[in-house]
Protein backbone atom coordinates (compact mmCIF):
# COMPACT_ATOMS: atom_id res chain seq x y z
CA UNK A 1 0.00 0.00 0.00
CA UNK A 2 1.72 3.18 -1.14
CA UNK A 3 1.62 6.57 0.59
CA UNK A 4 -1.06 8.25 -1.47
CA UNK A 5 -0.55 11.65 0.14
CA UNK A 6 2.99 12.07 -1.15
CA UNK A 7 3.83 13.23 -4.65
CA UNK A 8 7.14 14.28 -6.15
CA UNK A 9 6.97 18.00 -5.29
CA UNK A 10 4.14 18.26 -2.79
CA UNK A 11 2.19 16.34 -0.23
CA UNK A 12 -1.50 16.55 0.66
CA UNK A 13 -1.97 17.66 4.24
CA UNK A 14 -4.64 18.72 6.67
CA UNK A 15 -4.09 22.00 8.43
CA UNK A 16 -6.13 23.52 11.22
CA UNK A 17 -8.82 26.06 10.35
CA UNK A 18 -6.66 28.73 12.09
CA UNK A 19 -3.67 28.12 9.86
CA UNK A 20 -5.78 27.91 6.70
CA UNK A 21 -7.74 31.05 7.56
CA UNK A 22 -4.49 33.02 8.05
CA UNK A 23 -3.20 31.74 4.72
CA UNK A 24 -6.43 32.63 2.89
CA UNK A 25 -6.39 36.18 4.26
CA UNK A 26 -2.92 36.57 2.74
CA UNK A 27 -3.85 34.94 -0.58
CA UNK A 28 -7.13 36.86 -0.94
CA UNK A 29 -5.11 40.06 -1.38
CA UNK A 30 -3.82 38.71 -4.67
CA UNK A 31 -6.79 39.33 -6.94
CA UNK A 32 -5.04 37.80 -9.94
CA UNK A 33 -5.00 34.54 -8.00
CA UNK A 34 -8.65 34.96 -7.11
CA UNK A 35 -9.66 35.67 -10.68
CA UNK A 36 -7.87 32.54 -11.86
CA UNK A 37 -9.44 30.30 -9.24
CA UNK A 38 -12.92 31.68 -8.61
CA UNK A 39 -16.05 32.98 -10.32
CA UNK A 40 -17.52 35.03 -7.51
CA UNK A 41 -16.51 38.64 -6.90
CA UNK A 42 -13.15 39.09 -5.17
CA UNK A 43 -13.75 39.86 -1.50
CA UNK A 44 -11.66 40.47 1.62
CA UNK A 45 -13.00 38.27 4.39
CA UNK A 46 -11.82 38.53 7.98
CA UNK A 47 -9.70 35.72 9.39
CA UNK A 48 -12.51 34.96 11.82
CA UNK A 49 -15.11 34.69 9.08
CA UNK A 50 -12.93 32.35 7.04
CA UNK A 51 -12.16 30.20 10.08
CA UNK A 52 -15.88 29.93 10.91
CA UNK A 53 -16.65 29.01 7.34
CA UNK A 54 -14.00 26.26 7.27
CA UNK A 55 -15.15 24.84 10.59
CA UNK A 56 -18.81 24.89 9.62
CA UNK A 57 -18.11 23.20 6.33
CA UNK A 58 -15.90 20.53 7.87
CA UNK A 59 -18.51 19.34 10.32
CA UNK A 60 -21.48 19.63 8.08
CA UNK A 61 -20.56 18.11 4.82
CA UNK A 62 -19.45 14.50 4.69
CA UNK A 63 -19.14 14.81 0.94
CA UNK A 64 -16.29 17.36 0.97
CA UNK A 65 -12.65 16.17 1.16
CA UNK A 66 -10.46 19.26 1.59
CA UNK A 67 -6.65 19.13 1.73
CA UNK A 68 -3.92 21.69 2.09
CA UNK A 69 -0.88 21.53 -0.21
CA UNK A 70 2.61 21.61 1.30
CA UNK A 71 5.95 21.46 -0.52
CA UNK A 72 8.08 18.41 0.13
CA UNK A 73 11.31 20.46 0.06
CA UNK A 74 10.56 22.83 2.96
CA UNK A 75 7.01 21.97 4.07
CA UNK A 76 5.68 25.33 2.92
CA UNK A 77 1.90 25.75 2.75
CA UNK A 78 1.22 26.88 -0.81
CA UNK A 79 -2.46 26.24 -1.49
CA UNK A 80 -5.47 23.96 -1.16
CA UNK A 81 -7.22 21.27 -3.16
CA UNK A 82 -10.58 19.61 -2.50
CA UNK A 83 -12.95 17.02 -3.77
CA UNK A 84 -16.70 17.63 -3.49
CA UNK A 85 -18.43 14.35 -4.15
CA UNK A 86 -21.38 15.33 -6.30
CA UNK A 87 -23.15 12.06 -5.81
CA UNK A 88 -22.08 8.82 -4.24
CA UNK A 89 -24.67 6.85 -6.17
CA UNK A 90 -23.31 8.14 -9.46
CA UNK A 91 -19.75 8.10 -8.08
CA UNK A 92 -18.80 11.42 -9.64
CA UNK A 93 -16.85 14.20 -7.90
CA UNK A 94 -15.86 17.85 -8.48
CA UNK A 95 -12.29 18.90 -7.84
CA UNK A 96 -11.05 22.42 -7.17
CA UNK A 97 -7.50 23.65 -6.66
CA UNK A 98 -5.82 26.95 -5.92
CA UNK A 99 -2.16 27.75 -5.45
CA UNK A 100 -2.05 30.85 -3.27
CA UNK A 101 1.72 31.43 -3.38
CA UNK A 102 2.44 32.83 -6.83
CA UNK A 103 6.16 31.89 -6.84
CA UNK A 104 4.91 28.33 -7.17
CA UNK A 105 2.84 28.90 -10.31
CA UNK A 106 3.93 27.24 -13.54
CA UNK A 107 6.48 24.96 -11.84
CA UNK A 108 4.54 21.72 -11.64
CA UNK A 109 3.36 22.01 -8.04
CA UNK A 110 -0.31 22.34 -8.95
CA UNK A 111 -0.08 19.48 -11.44
CA UNK A 112 1.50 17.27 -8.80
CA UNK A 113 -1.23 18.10 -6.28
CA UNK A 114 -3.94 17.48 -8.88
CA UNK A 115 -2.42 14.06 -9.68
CA UNK A 116 -2.53 13.17 -5.99
CA UNK A 117 -6.13 14.22 -5.48
CA UNK A 118 -7.31 12.42 -8.62
CA UNK A 119 -5.55 9.28 -7.41
CA UNK A 120 -7.27 9.69 -4.05
CA UNK A 121 -10.65 9.93 -5.72
CA UNK A 122 -10.12 6.80 -7.79
CA UNK A 123 -8.32 4.44 -5.45
CA UNK A 124 -9.45 5.58 -2.04
CA UNK A 125 -13.00 6.77 -2.69
CA UNK A 126 -13.55 4.31 -5.56
CA UNK A 127 -15.25 6.92 -7.72
CA UNK A 128 -15.92 6.54 -11.44
CA UNK A 129 -15.07 10.04 -12.67
CA UNK A 130 -13.67 13.41 -11.64
CA UNK A 131 -15.00 16.67 -13.09
CA UNK A 132 -13.78 20.24 -13.08
CA UNK A 133 -14.44 23.67 -14.56
CA UNK A 134 -12.05 26.52 -15.36
CA UNK A 135 -12.14 29.94 -16.92
CA UNK A 136 -11.24 29.86 -20.61
CA UNK A 137 -8.51 32.46 -20.00
CA UNK A 138 -6.69 30.24 -17.48
CA UNK A 139 -4.26 28.68 -19.97
CA UNK A 140 -1.82 27.53 -17.34
CA UNK A 141 -4.54 25.47 -15.61
CA UNK A 142 -5.76 24.02 -18.90
CA UNK A 143 -2.27 22.73 -19.74
CA UNK A 144 -1.88 21.33 -16.24
CA UNK A 145 -5.19 19.48 -16.28
CA UNK A 146 -4.49 18.04 -19.74
CA UNK A 147 -1.18 16.72 -18.40
CA UNK A 148 -3.04 14.96 -15.61
CA UNK A 149 -5.34 13.33 -18.15
CA UNK A 150 -8.54 15.40 -18.09
CA UNK A 151 -10.42 15.55 -21.38
CA UNK A 152 -12.39 18.52 -22.69
CA UNK A 153 -16.13 17.99 -22.37
CA UNK A 154 -17.62 21.37 -23.13
CA UNK A 155 -17.70 25.13 -23.02
CA UNK A 156 -20.30 27.32 -21.31
CA UNK A 157 -20.62 30.43 -23.41
CA UNK A 158 -20.26 33.75 -21.63
CA UNK A 159 -20.33 32.31 -18.15
CA UNK A 160 -18.22 35.15 -16.77
CA UNK A 161 -17.97 38.91 -17.05
CA UNK A 162 -14.92 40.80 -15.81
CA UNK A 163 -13.55 44.18 -16.73
CA UNK A 164 -16.43 44.51 -19.14
CA UNK A 165 -15.30 41.44 -21.07
CA UNK A 166 -17.40 38.27 -21.48
CA UNK A 167 -15.50 34.99 -21.25
CA UNK A 168 -16.39 31.31 -21.42
CA UNK A 169 -15.84 28.54 -18.91
CA UNK A 170 -14.39 25.18 -19.95
CA UNK A 171 -15.43 21.87 -18.49
CA UNK A 172 -13.30 18.75 -18.29
CA UNK A 173 -13.59 15.23 -16.97
CA UNK A 174 -11.50 12.12 -16.43
CA UNK A 175 -12.92 8.61 -16.27
CA UNK A 176 -11.68 5.85 -14.07
CA UNK A 177 -10.83 3.58 -17.04
CA UNK A 178 -8.83 6.36 -18.70
CA UNK A 179 -6.91 6.99 -15.50
CA UNK A 180 -6.22 3.29 -14.91
CA UNK A 181 -4.98 2.91 -18.49
CA UNK A 182 -2.64 5.86 -17.91
CA UNK A 183 -1.26 4.21 -14.77
CA UNK A 184 -0.73 0.95 -16.67
CA UNK A 185 1.21 2.79 -19.35
CA UNK A 186 3.51 4.15 -16.66
CA UNK B 1 -37.21 4.26 -16.00
CA UNK B 2 -39.21 1.75 -14.06
CA UNK B 3 -41.28 2.51 -11.01
CA UNK B 4 -39.08 0.76 -8.49
CA UNK B 5 -41.37 1.39 -5.55
CA UNK B 6 -44.13 -0.97 -6.69
CA UNK B 7 -44.24 -4.75 -6.60
CA UNK B 8 -47.15 -7.13 -7.20
CA UNK B 9 -48.37 -7.42 -3.61
CA UNK B 10 -46.84 -4.44 -1.87
CA UNK B 11 -45.47 -0.99 -2.50
CA UNK B 12 -42.85 1.08 -0.67
CA UNK B 13 -43.99 4.46 0.60
CA UNK B 14 -42.78 7.32 2.77
CA UNK B 15 -42.86 6.78 6.51
CA UNK B 16 -45.35 8.83 8.46
CA UNK B 17 -43.80 8.97 11.92
CA UNK B 18 -47.11 9.47 13.72
CA UNK B 19 -48.80 6.60 11.96
CA UNK B 20 -45.90 4.24 12.61
CA UNK B 21 -45.55 5.43 16.19
CA UNK B 22 -49.17 4.54 16.85
CA UNK B 23 -48.84 1.16 15.12
CA UNK B 24 -45.70 0.32 17.05
CA UNK B 25 -47.03 1.03 20.47
CA UNK B 26 -49.79 -1.52 20.04
CA UNK B 27 -47.41 -3.95 18.35
CA UNK B 28 -44.98 -3.73 21.21
CA UNK B 29 -47.44 -5.83 23.15
CA UNK B 30 -46.78 -8.69 20.76
CA UNK B 31 -43.56 -9.83 22.36
CA UNK B 32 -42.92 -12.49 19.73
CA UNK B 33 -42.62 -9.74 17.11
CA UNK B 34 -40.30 -7.76 19.31
CA UNK B 35 -38.07 -10.73 20.02
CA UNK B 36 -37.78 -11.42 16.30
CA UNK B 37 -36.79 -7.87 15.49
CA UNK B 38 -34.61 -6.63 18.27
CA UNK B 39 -31.49 -7.81 20.06
CA UNK B 40 -32.19 -5.78 23.19
CA UNK B 41 -34.73 -6.72 25.84
CA UNK B 42 -38.27 -6.09 24.63
CA UNK B 43 -39.87 -3.01 26.08
CA UNK B 44 -43.16 -1.20 25.83
CA UNK B 45 -42.62 2.17 24.11
CA UNK B 46 -45.28 4.85 24.00
CA UNK B 47 -46.55 6.02 20.61
CA UNK B 48 -45.08 9.45 21.34
CA UNK B 49 -41.58 8.14 22.05
CA UNK B 50 -41.54 6.04 18.89
CA UNK B 51 -42.84 8.96 16.83
CA UNK B 52 -40.12 11.26 18.21
CA UNK B 53 -37.45 8.67 17.47
CA UNK B 54 -38.62 8.28 13.88
CA UNK B 55 -39.01 12.02 13.37
CA UNK B 56 -35.37 12.53 14.28
CA UNK B 57 -34.28 9.95 11.69
CA UNK B 58 -36.49 11.55 9.05
CA UNK B 59 -35.12 15.03 9.91
CA UNK B 60 -31.55 13.86 9.48
CA UNK B 61 -32.41 13.13 5.87
CA UNK B 62 -29.04 11.53 5.29
CA UNK B 63 -28.44 10.28 1.73
CA UNK B 64 -26.98 7.15 3.28
CA UNK B 65 -30.16 6.09 5.08
CA UNK B 66 -33.36 5.12 3.29
CA UNK B 67 -36.42 3.88 5.13
CA UNK B 68 -39.84 3.06 3.78
CA UNK B 69 -43.22 1.94 4.99
CA UNK B 70 -44.52 -1.25 3.35
CA UNK B 71 -48.13 -1.03 2.20
CA UNK B 72 -50.48 -3.60 0.67
CA UNK B 73 -51.19 -2.75 -2.96
CA UNK B 74 -54.87 -3.67 -2.80
CA UNK B 75 -56.06 -1.68 0.21
CA UNK B 76 -53.01 0.50 1.06
CA UNK B 77 -52.87 -1.03 4.53
CA UNK B 78 -49.68 -0.40 6.53
CA UNK B 79 -47.92 -3.78 6.74
CA UNK B 80 -44.50 -2.96 8.15
CA UNK B 81 -41.29 -1.13 7.37
CA UNK B 82 -37.97 -1.71 5.68
CA UNK B 83 -34.75 0.27 5.64
CA UNK B 84 -31.35 0.22 3.96
CA UNK B 85 -28.29 1.98 5.38
CA UNK B 86 -25.11 2.50 3.41
CA UNK B 87 -22.14 1.53 5.55
CA UNK B 88 -19.02 3.52 6.13
CA UNK B 89 -19.40 6.55 3.95
CA UNK B 90 -20.00 4.67 0.68
CA UNK B 91 -16.39 3.56 0.28
CA UNK B 92 -17.05 -0.13 -0.09
CA UNK B 93 -20.60 0.24 -1.40
CA UNK B 94 -21.99 -2.14 1.18
CA UNK B 95 -25.16 -1.70 3.20
CA UNK B 96 -27.32 -3.16 5.92
CA UNK B 97 -31.03 -3.90 5.46
CA UNK B 98 -33.63 -4.42 8.13
CA UNK B 99 -37.28 -5.38 7.74
CA UNK B 100 -40.29 -5.95 9.96
CA UNK B 101 -43.84 -7.05 9.14
CA UNK B 102 -45.95 -5.85 12.02
CA UNK B 103 -48.94 -8.17 12.48
CA UNK B 104 -48.74 -11.94 12.80
CA UNK B 105 -51.79 -12.28 10.52
CA UNK B 106 -49.55 -10.82 7.79
CA UNK B 107 -46.66 -13.20 8.34
CA UNK B 108 -45.99 -16.03 5.89
CA UNK B 109 -47.94 -14.38 3.04
CA UNK B 110 -45.03 -13.24 0.90
CA UNK B 111 -45.24 -9.58 1.84
CA UNK B 112 -41.83 -9.53 3.48
CA UNK B 113 -40.15 -11.43 0.65
CA UNK B 114 -41.54 -9.05 -1.94
CA UNK B 115 -40.59 -5.95 0.05
CA UNK B 116 -37.07 -7.35 0.43
CA UNK B 117 -36.90 -7.94 -3.36
CA UNK B 118 -37.92 -4.31 -3.94
CA UNK B 119 -35.26 -3.04 -1.56
CA UNK B 120 -32.58 -5.20 -3.23
CA UNK B 121 -33.55 -3.67 -6.56
CA UNK B 122 -33.40 -0.20 -4.99
CA UNK B 123 -30.00 -0.89 -3.47
CA UNK B 124 -28.47 -2.30 -6.65
CA UNK B 125 -29.92 -0.07 -9.37
CA UNK B 126 -30.75 3.18 -7.59
CA UNK B 127 -27.99 3.35 -5.00
CA UNK B 128 -25.56 1.37 -7.17
CA UNK B 129 -24.27 -0.69 -4.25
CA UNK B 130 -22.00 -3.71 -4.63
CA UNK B 131 -23.34 -5.80 -1.78
CA UNK B 132 -26.14 -5.92 0.74
CA UNK B 133 -25.85 -7.45 4.21
CA UNK B 134 -28.25 -8.41 6.94
CA UNK B 135 -28.32 -10.14 10.30
CA UNK B 136 -31.02 -12.57 11.41
CA UNK B 137 -31.58 -14.58 14.56
CA UNK B 138 -31.27 -18.32 14.26
CA UNK B 139 -34.66 -18.70 15.95
CA UNK B 140 -36.34 -16.92 13.02
CA UNK B 141 -36.48 -19.69 10.39
CA UNK B 142 -39.31 -17.98 8.45
CA UNK B 143 -37.11 -14.94 7.84
CA UNK B 144 -34.07 -17.03 6.95
CA UNK B 145 -36.11 -18.88 4.31
CA UNK B 146 -37.46 -15.61 2.93
CA UNK B 147 -33.99 -14.11 2.61
CA UNK B 148 -32.66 -17.23 0.90
CA UNK B 149 -35.50 -16.93 -1.61
CA UNK B 150 -34.28 -13.41 -2.36
CA UNK B 151 -30.77 -14.67 -3.01
CA UNK B 152 -29.00 -14.06 0.28
CA UNK B 153 -26.36 -16.57 1.37
CA UNK B 154 -25.23 -17.27 4.92
CA UNK B 155 -21.75 -15.84 5.30
CA UNK B 156 -21.16 -16.20 8.99
CA UNK B 157 -22.50 -16.91 12.39
CA UNK B 158 -22.03 -14.97 15.60
CA UNK B 159 -22.18 -17.82 18.02
CA UNK B 160 -24.24 -17.41 21.19
CA UNK B 161 -24.74 -13.71 20.54
CA UNK B 162 -28.21 -13.55 22.14
CA UNK B 163 -29.60 -14.92 25.34
CA UNK B 164 -33.33 -15.49 25.51
CA UNK B 165 -35.28 -17.83 27.73
CA UNK B 166 -32.04 -18.68 29.45
CA UNK B 167 -30.54 -20.16 26.31
CA UNK B 168 -27.85 -18.88 23.92
CA UNK B 169 -28.74 -18.31 20.28
CA UNK B 170 -26.65 -17.51 17.21
CA UNK B 171 -27.05 -14.48 14.97
CA UNK B 172 -26.51 -15.26 11.29
CA UNK B 173 -24.84 -12.88 8.90
CA UNK B 174 -26.14 -13.09 5.34
CA UNK B 175 -25.08 -11.26 2.20
CA UNK B 176 -25.81 -10.90 -1.48
CA UNK B 177 -23.49 -9.53 -4.17
CA UNK B 178 -24.50 -7.35 -7.09
CA UNK B 179 -23.40 -9.86 -9.71
CA UNK B 180 -25.31 -12.67 -8.02
CA UNK B 181 -28.42 -10.50 -7.89
CA UNK B 182 -28.08 -9.53 -11.54
CA UNK B 183 -27.87 -13.16 -12.55
CA UNK B 184 -30.92 -14.10 -10.49
CA UNK B 185 -32.90 -11.28 -12.08
CA UNK B 186 -31.83 -11.85 -15.67
CA UNK C 1 -41.28 51.31 -25.09
CA UNK C 2 -41.86 48.80 -22.34
CA UNK C 3 -44.75 46.39 -22.78
CA UNK C 4 -45.83 46.25 -19.16
CA UNK C 5 -49.22 44.86 -20.09
CA UNK C 6 -47.83 41.39 -20.89
CA UNK C 7 -48.81 39.04 -18.10
CA UNK C 8 -45.59 37.37 -16.91
CA UNK C 9 -47.32 34.54 -15.09
CA UNK C 10 -50.09 33.58 -17.53
CA UNK C 11 -49.95 31.19 -20.49
CA UNK C 12 -52.73 29.59 -22.55
CA UNK C 13 -53.53 26.52 -20.43
CA UNK C 14 -51.29 27.03 -17.44
CA UNK C 15 -50.19 29.76 -15.10
CA UNK C 16 -47.47 30.19 -12.50
CA UNK C 17 -48.58 30.42 -8.88
CA UNK C 18 -47.17 30.43 -5.34
CA UNK C 19 -46.92 27.37 -3.11
CA UNK C 20 -50.18 26.45 -1.39
CA UNK C 21 -49.08 24.95 1.92
CA UNK C 22 -52.52 23.50 2.60
CA UNK C 23 -53.25 21.55 -0.55
CA UNK C 24 -49.95 21.02 -2.37
CA UNK C 25 -48.06 18.78 0.07
CA UNK C 26 -50.45 15.91 -0.47
CA UNK C 27 -50.35 16.19 -4.26
CA UNK C 28 -46.58 16.42 -4.40
CA UNK C 29 -46.28 13.54 -1.93
CA UNK C 30 -48.09 11.38 -4.48
CA UNK C 31 -45.70 12.38 -7.23
CA UNK C 32 -42.72 11.42 -5.09
CA UNK C 33 -44.14 7.91 -4.79
CA UNK C 34 -43.97 7.59 -8.57
CA UNK C 35 -40.38 6.46 -8.93
CA UNK C 36 -40.47 6.87 -12.71
CA UNK C 37 -41.26 10.59 -12.34
CA UNK C 38 -38.65 11.10 -9.63
CA UNK C 39 -35.94 9.35 -11.62
CA UNK C 40 -36.64 11.54 -14.65
CA UNK C 41 -36.75 14.76 -12.65
CA UNK C 42 -33.93 14.32 -10.18
CA UNK C 43 -30.45 12.84 -10.12
CA UNK C 44 -30.55 11.91 -6.44
CA UNK C 45 -31.84 8.46 -5.51
CA UNK C 46 -35.65 8.41 -5.61
CA UNK C 47 -37.19 8.84 -2.18
CA UNK C 48 -40.91 8.85 -1.42
CA UNK C 49 -41.96 11.74 0.83
CA UNK C 50 -44.91 12.01 3.18
CA UNK C 51 -47.03 15.20 2.97
CA UNK C 52 -45.36 16.32 6.22
CA UNK C 53 -41.92 15.94 4.64
CA UNK C 54 -43.03 17.86 1.54
CA UNK C 55 -44.35 20.63 3.77
CA UNK C 56 -40.94 20.88 5.44
CA UNK C 57 -39.29 21.11 2.04
CA UNK C 58 -41.61 23.94 1.02
CA UNK C 59 -40.65 25.81 4.18
CA UNK C 60 -36.96 25.33 3.39
CA UNK C 61 -37.55 26.60 -0.17
CA UNK C 62 -39.28 29.76 1.01
CA UNK C 63 -36.52 30.35 3.55
CA UNK C 64 -33.88 30.01 0.85
CA UNK C 65 -35.82 32.29 -1.53
CA UNK C 66 -35.86 34.97 1.12
CA UNK C 67 -32.34 34.59 2.53
CA UNK C 68 -30.15 33.64 -0.41
CA UNK C 69 -32.01 35.71 -2.99
CA UNK C 70 -30.83 33.51 -5.83
CA UNK C 71 -33.77 31.13 -6.11
CA UNK C 72 -37.12 31.64 -7.85
CA UNK C 73 -39.68 28.89 -7.32
CA UNK C 74 -43.00 28.72 -9.17
CA UNK C 75 -45.78 26.15 -8.99
CA UNK C 76 -47.42 25.37 -12.31
CA UNK C 77 -51.23 25.39 -12.16
CA UNK C 78 -53.89 24.42 -14.67
CA UNK C 79 -55.72 27.61 -15.62
CA UNK C 80 -59.18 26.04 -15.63
CA UNK C 81 -59.25 24.75 -12.05
CA UNK C 82 -55.98 26.01 -10.58
CA UNK C 83 -54.86 22.52 -9.67
CA UNK C 84 -51.16 21.86 -9.14
CA UNK C 85 -49.56 20.18 -12.13
CA UNK C 86 -45.85 20.88 -11.77
CA UNK C 87 -43.02 23.16 -10.77
CA UNK C 88 -40.70 25.62 -12.55
CA UNK C 89 -37.48 26.80 -10.95
CA UNK C 90 -34.66 29.26 -11.58
CA UNK C 91 -31.80 28.60 -9.18
CA UNK C 92 -28.11 29.19 -8.37
CA UNK C 93 -28.45 32.66 -9.86
CA UNK C 94 -25.01 34.22 -10.14
CA UNK C 95 -25.91 37.91 -10.25
CA UNK C 96 -22.40 39.20 -10.91
CA UNK C 97 -22.11 37.22 -14.10
CA UNK C 98 -25.80 37.13 -15.01
CA UNK C 99 -26.25 33.33 -15.05
CA UNK C 100 -28.91 30.97 -13.79
CA UNK C 101 -29.90 27.32 -13.88
CA UNK C 102 -33.45 26.26 -14.68
CA UNK C 103 -35.48 23.12 -14.30
CA UNK C 104 -39.11 22.15 -14.55
CA UNK C 105 -41.27 19.09 -14.22
CA UNK C 106 -44.88 18.12 -14.81
CA UNK C 107 -45.93 15.83 -11.96
CA UNK C 108 -48.82 13.59 -12.96
CA UNK C 109 -48.64 11.25 -15.95
CA UNK C 110 -52.06 12.43 -17.18
CA UNK C 111 -50.76 15.98 -17.49
CA UNK C 112 -47.76 15.18 -19.64
CA UNK C 113 -47.61 15.32 -23.45
CA UNK C 114 -50.10 18.19 -23.46
CA UNK C 115 -47.73 21.03 -24.20
CA UNK C 116 -47.75 22.29 -20.63
CA UNK C 117 -43.99 21.92 -20.35
CA UNK C 118 -43.44 24.13 -23.39
CA UNK C 119 -45.80 26.79 -22.04
CA UNK C 120 -44.07 26.72 -18.66
CA UNK C 121 -40.62 26.95 -20.23
CA UNK C 122 -41.73 29.98 -22.29
CA UNK C 123 -42.89 31.78 -19.14
CA UNK C 124 -39.73 30.84 -17.28
CA UNK C 125 -37.43 32.08 -20.05
CA UNK C 126 -39.26 35.37 -20.39
CA UNK C 127 -38.96 35.84 -16.63
CA UNK C 128 -35.26 34.99 -16.64
CA UNK C 129 -34.39 37.30 -19.53
CA UNK C 130 -36.85 40.18 -19.20
CA UNK C 131 -37.40 40.36 -15.46
CA UNK C 132 -34.13 39.03 -13.98
CA UNK C 133 -32.06 40.33 -16.89
CA UNK C 134 -29.87 37.28 -17.01
CA UNK C 135 -27.20 36.98 -19.69
CA UNK C 136 -27.72 33.23 -20.07
CA UNK C 137 -29.52 30.23 -18.60
CA UNK C 138 -28.38 26.63 -18.26
CA UNK C 139 -30.40 23.40 -18.10
CA UNK C 140 -28.78 20.17 -16.95
CA UNK C 141 -30.44 17.04 -18.35
CA UNK C 142 -29.64 13.34 -17.94
CA UNK C 143 -29.27 11.74 -21.38
CA UNK C 144 -31.99 9.19 -20.53
CA UNK C 145 -34.62 11.94 -20.25
CA UNK C 146 -35.44 12.12 -23.95
CA UNK C 147 -38.52 14.32 -23.41
CA UNK C 148 -36.46 17.01 -21.72
CA UNK C 149 -33.66 16.77 -24.30
CA UNK C 150 -36.21 17.35 -27.09
CA UNK C 151 -37.88 20.23 -25.24
CA UNK C 152 -34.67 22.20 -24.80
CA UNK C 153 -33.56 21.55 -28.36
CA UNK C 154 -36.95 22.81 -29.56
CA UNK C 155 -36.39 26.05 -27.68
CA UNK C 156 -33.06 26.63 -29.36
CA UNK C 157 -30.79 25.69 -26.48
CA UNK C 158 -27.29 24.64 -27.52
CA UNK C 159 -25.71 21.49 -26.13
CA UNK C 160 -22.62 22.90 -24.43
CA UNK C 161 -21.23 20.21 -22.16
CA UNK C 162 -21.45 16.46 -22.21
CA UNK C 163 -20.17 14.96 -18.98
CA UNK C 164 -19.33 11.48 -20.16
CA UNK C 165 -20.67 8.51 -18.19
CA UNK C 166 -21.54 10.80 -15.31
CA UNK C 167 -24.66 8.91 -14.29
CA UNK C 168 -25.16 5.35 -13.10
CA UNK C 169 -28.80 4.45 -13.06
CA UNK C 170 -31.00 1.44 -13.70
CA UNK C 171 -27.94 -0.70 -14.27
CA UNK C 172 -26.67 1.55 -17.09
CA UNK C 173 -24.20 4.36 -17.53
CA UNK C 174 -25.42 7.65 -19.04
CA UNK C 175 -24.01 11.04 -19.98
CA UNK C 176 -25.12 14.23 -18.24
CA UNK C 177 -25.80 16.98 -20.75
CA UNK C 178 -25.70 20.71 -20.12
CA UNK C 179 -27.68 23.04 -22.43
CA UNK C 180 -27.31 26.81 -22.64
CA UNK C 181 -29.37 29.67 -24.07
CA UNK C 182 -28.21 33.27 -24.27
CA UNK C 183 -30.40 36.30 -23.73
CA UNK C 184 -29.51 37.57 -27.21
CA UNK C 185 -30.44 34.24 -28.83
CA UNK C 186 -33.77 34.13 -27.03
CA UNK C 187 -34.54 37.71 -27.97
CA UNK C 188 -33.74 37.01 -31.61
CA UNK C 189 -36.01 33.96 -31.61
CA UNK C 190 -38.84 36.13 -30.36
CA UNK C 191 -38.07 38.81 -32.94
CA UNK C 192 -36.89 41.31 -30.40
CA UNK C 193 -40.30 41.31 -28.77
CA UNK C 194 -39.37 39.03 -25.89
Amino acid sequence: MKDIYRGSLVRLANDSPEIMAKAFVKWDRDTEQHRLADSDPAMLFSEKKIKDFIEKRAGKNPQAFPFSIRTLADDKLIGGVSLWVNSWTHADTWVGISIGEREYWGKGYGTDAMRLIVQYGFIELNLRRVSLGLHAYNERALKSYEKVGFKMEGRMRGEGLRDGVRFDSLWMGILREEWLAQQEAK
Amino acid sequence: MKDIFKGNLVRLSAMDSEEVGKAFSSLGRDSELMRLMDTGPTRLHSAKATTKFLEKIIEDDSPANHFFSIRALDDNRLLGDINIDVINNWGSRDSFVGIGIYKREDWGKGYGTEAMKLILQFGFIELNLRRITLTVFEYNPRAIRSYEKCGFQVEGRMRGRIIKDNKRWDVLLMGILRDEWKELNQ
Amino acid sequence: MLDIQTQLFEATDIRFGPIDHETHPEIESKWTHDAEFMRLLDLKPARPLSPAMVKKQYEAVEKEVEEDKNLFYFTIRAREDDRLIGKAILEWIDWTNGNGFLRLGIGAVEDRRKGYGSQALSLLLRYAFNELNLYRVTAVVPAYNEGAMRLFQKFGFMEEIRRRQALNRDGQIWDLVSFGLLNTEWREQNNGRG
